[in-house]
């Protein structure tokens, strides 16, 4: 049965829109990337696909903020927890937003507070926990000892941001997608003056002209892992969070780097894991939960000397000696040094006789650590609070009573094959600057689009920060015209498959983009697999793209997303080519180059398109500089705001 | 630009994560304008709920949920293959 479409046909409009500052992406770091602009007194358009009342990998929530050292109660500094991350990734880390998210983090989630956000146990629901500092009503997660990790209510949090943005008087375009990024050459250097885009209920073509631009467009996805019955389910972050501003960024001549990074897939609950955080576990959200194997006996948490812990808060404690420990997003494996507390590794368990399946038994926890896994952190995290809480609620699981299931032998509750891979644990993106500018002056990048970006505190501290340094350039920049040819060139690229009748369905040319991925960028990569498949890629660009057909914006938004991920494997294959090494951080083994991280090899390696042609060059891992004096140096304008979150 | 008429039809799936209980439900449109992924479409008929039109996009958040403002109006739910087992713990 066909319907009429509700909503206005407006493919033959088009709107131009004026902007200081143009933010693409409404997610957590575009929003307050808006704010910060906005509270500068710069005219701010946020352009969303969704609705940023929920859009966004927190849009529905999120249980815990890592890396806030600047909170009152903190016994950590930014540099040590910053300096932690990037010796634990080998250097193959962002240092440059990492400090940002260390040092910033706290002061965005008192603006949160300020705007409506719940971050404190504000009634005492908590009250004389282990977790809970009472002065504040902070309830902290992991490292009870140092206090840097903060358990929130992200239920609350984007419904508060969109408020603000109205507030702040942002012009918000919801159901708007960016599709391409204006660029211009001045004197042999590119700038931004813009971006296109259209809204996808009505397909109405929007120009939107700025000084300076934001790129907060998530990260990609369902490169490797695609189901075209389920796709929803195919990757842990949102539908439609796919790398769009990464393909964009990328078309425009904008420089990547660790693009070559993938990791064997975490989630995908269409196959072969279940929805994150509904099964029982150990881990982020679960933290510390008591496990137990098949018999009911309880397994063991050791510190980082396998010394075995008798009670339950130990495992909230560093090691005698230790100082802090690191838990949370991009933490899997962390060096001794800082090794928390963890139940006793698999192979281990098997040899003591332990029996699958493992459970997650919240029954022998003390009752506030119970409370505040089931019902809090399960419950506020993203996609937990009607989907796991409130229906195994319904379904008659009562924590004190049941032990929820773990399957297989790890945290994740699944085991993915080598070559399902997942840009995942602090991948590949924007390669940037102090000011968190792109290679493209004017345009600057925030959250998951930056390299090496993990969380969401990440993504809101990074946010601000790039909104406030877009605010701060605008005045060198005039609003340009955009040339008429490449807008009608975009026009026609987007609205092509309308025209296409009998053609191919989006999910189809997904399907086979996942596979050749699959099948030329797995487990193990060497130069012949590379180019085969960028061959591939390219037969599929030529051939079946112009047979792709849709009858709606929806359907026609969704096939641009295919569009842009068929550009960001591309990105990827070509990344992977440039490094002729193989290497253990970066998660990168290439049959041909079996030698695992040599020392000619030991840098960024980027990537950026120019005419056409593929062009790279070779930065210092520590290319940031000291991270503490690096930030002094470019934010004295910020100390002053800075002072005013110090307090409580 | 010329013109294409736009029409829709439900894209079938083997999963419907969304189920309306049209007795409950008051037709307010408030789950088809927060969910991020929009697979409803609003229906023409004052009163009634959205048409789930793109199930398989779901991305199981639960915001339509979380918005509505009557409860049991609309259900959400995962998969079969994702219902988490539990047992009950001996004494």
């Amino acid at each position: 049965m066909e319907y009429v479409w509700p909503y206005a046909n407006e493919m033959d409009r088009e709107e131009q829109l004026f902007a200081d500052v143009l933010v693409l992406g409404g997610g957590m770091a575009g929003c307050y990337a808006a704010i910060a602009a906005a509270r500068r007194g710069k005219q701010v358009i946020l352009v969303e696909k969704g609705a940023t009342v929920r859009s966004g990998a927190a849009g529905s929530g999120f249980d815990h903020w890592e890396s806030a050292c600047t909170n009152p109660c903190s016994k950590v500094t930014a540099e040590e927890i910053a300096n932690a991350y990037i010796h634990e990734q080998d250097g193959y880390s962002n240092g440059i937003a990492h400090y940002i998210e260390c040092e910033e983090g706290w002061h965005r989630l008192k603006d949160m507070e300020a705007f409506g956000g719940k971050i404190r146990d504000t009634e005492g629901e908590f009250a004389g926990a282990d977790f809970r500092d009472e002065k504040t009503g902070l309830l902290f997660a992991y490292d009870y000892e140092n206090k840097f990790t903060i358990r929130v209510w992200g239920s609350t949090f984007k419904p508060a941001l969109y408020k603000e943005l109205q507030r702040q008087g942002v012009t918000v375009c919801d159901r708007t997608e960016a599709t391409a990024l204006l660029v211009k050459e001045e004197e042999g250097k590119k700038r931004g003056i813009g971006a296109l885009g259209m809204d996808v209920h009505t397909g109405k073509f929007k120009i939107f002209t700025a000084r300076t631009t934001v790129l907060a467009m998530s990260r990609p996805a369902r490169v490797w892992l695609f189901d075209a019955d389920q796709v929803g389910l195919c990757e842990f972050r949102p539908t439609q969070s796919i790398g769009s501003g990464h393909a964009m960024g990328y078309r425009a001549g904008m420089e990547f780097t660790m693009m070559e990074k993938s990791v064997q897939g975490e989630f995908s609950a269409a196959g072969r894991s279940f929805p994150p955080y509904s099964t029982g576990n150990n881990h982020n959200t679960w933290y510390a939960a008591t496990m137990v194997d098949a018999r009911g006996v309880e397994i063991p948490y050791v510190d980082r000397d396998g010394r075995e812990l008798k009670t339950v808060r130990e495992r909230y404690y560093p090691a005698k000696g230790q100082k802090f420990f690191l838990k949370g997003g991009v933490i899997d494996n962390p060096k001794y040094e800082y090794r928390g507390p963890e139940t006793l590794a698999f192979d281990e368990l098997m040899r003591r006789g332990y029996q699958l399946p493992f459970y997650a038994d919240l029954s022998k926890m003390p009752e506030e650590e119970r409370r505040v896994i089931w019902g809090m952190m399960v419950g506020e995290e993203g996609k937990t609070k009607i989907p796991v809480l409130q229906n195994l609620t319904r379904r008659g699981f009562d924590p004190v009573r049941h032990r929820l299931q773990s399957y297989g032998t790890g945290w994740q509750s699944a085991a993915f094959l080598p070559q399902e891979r997942q840009l995942f644990g602090a991948p590949g993106g924007i390669f940037h600057d102090w000011n968190l500018e792109t290679n493209i002056a004017g345009i600057y990048a925030a959250g998951d689009q930056l390299y090496a970006s993990d969380c969401c505190g990440f993504a809101a501290a990074t946010g601000y920060y790039a909104g406030r340094k877009a605010a701060a350039s605008c005045g060198r920049y005039t609003l340009e015209t955009p040339e008429r040819e490449e807008i009608l060139r975009e026009k026609e690229r987007l609205y092509a498959p309308l025209f296409v009748e009998e053609g191919m369905d989006w999910r189809e040319l997904n399907k086979a983009i996942a596979k050749a991925m699959q099948n030329y960028c797995g487990g193990v990569k060497n130069d012949m697999l590379l180019r085969q498949g960028l061959e591939l890629l390219d037969s599929y660009e030529t051939d079946f793209v112009p047979r792709l057909a849709c009858r709606n914006p929806h359907e026609l938004m969704r096939t641009h997303e295919v569009l842009d991920i068929l550009t960001v494997s591309r990105l990827i294959l070509q990344a992977c080519l440039l490094r002729k090494s193989s290497s253990a951080p970066l998660c990168f083994a290439r049959s041909d180059y079996p030698e695992t991280d040599p020392t000619k090899d030991d840098c960024f390696i980027t990537i950026w398109q120019e005419a056409g042609e593929i062009r790279s060059r070779r930065v210092p891992k520590d290319y940031y500089g000291d991270v503490k004096s690096g930030y002094e140096a470019h934010n004295q304008d910020y100390r002053e705001e800075a002072a005013s979150y110090e307090k409580g | 630009m010329k013109k294409v008429e736009f029409t829709a039809a439900p894209v079938s799936s083997s999963v419907m994560p969304i189920v309306f209980d049209s007795s409950l439900c008051v037709g307010c449109g408030r789950c088809a304008s927060v969910c991020q992924v929009d697979i409803l479409l609003p229906d023409a008929g004052k009163g009634n709920h959205p048409l789930v039109m793109y199930p398989g996009e779901c991305y199981y958040c639960g915001s339509c949920v979380m918005a509505c403002p009557v409860e049991g109006a609309i259900r959400l739910r995962h998969p079969l293959m994702n219902q988490t087992r539990f047992v009950e713990i001996e004494k």
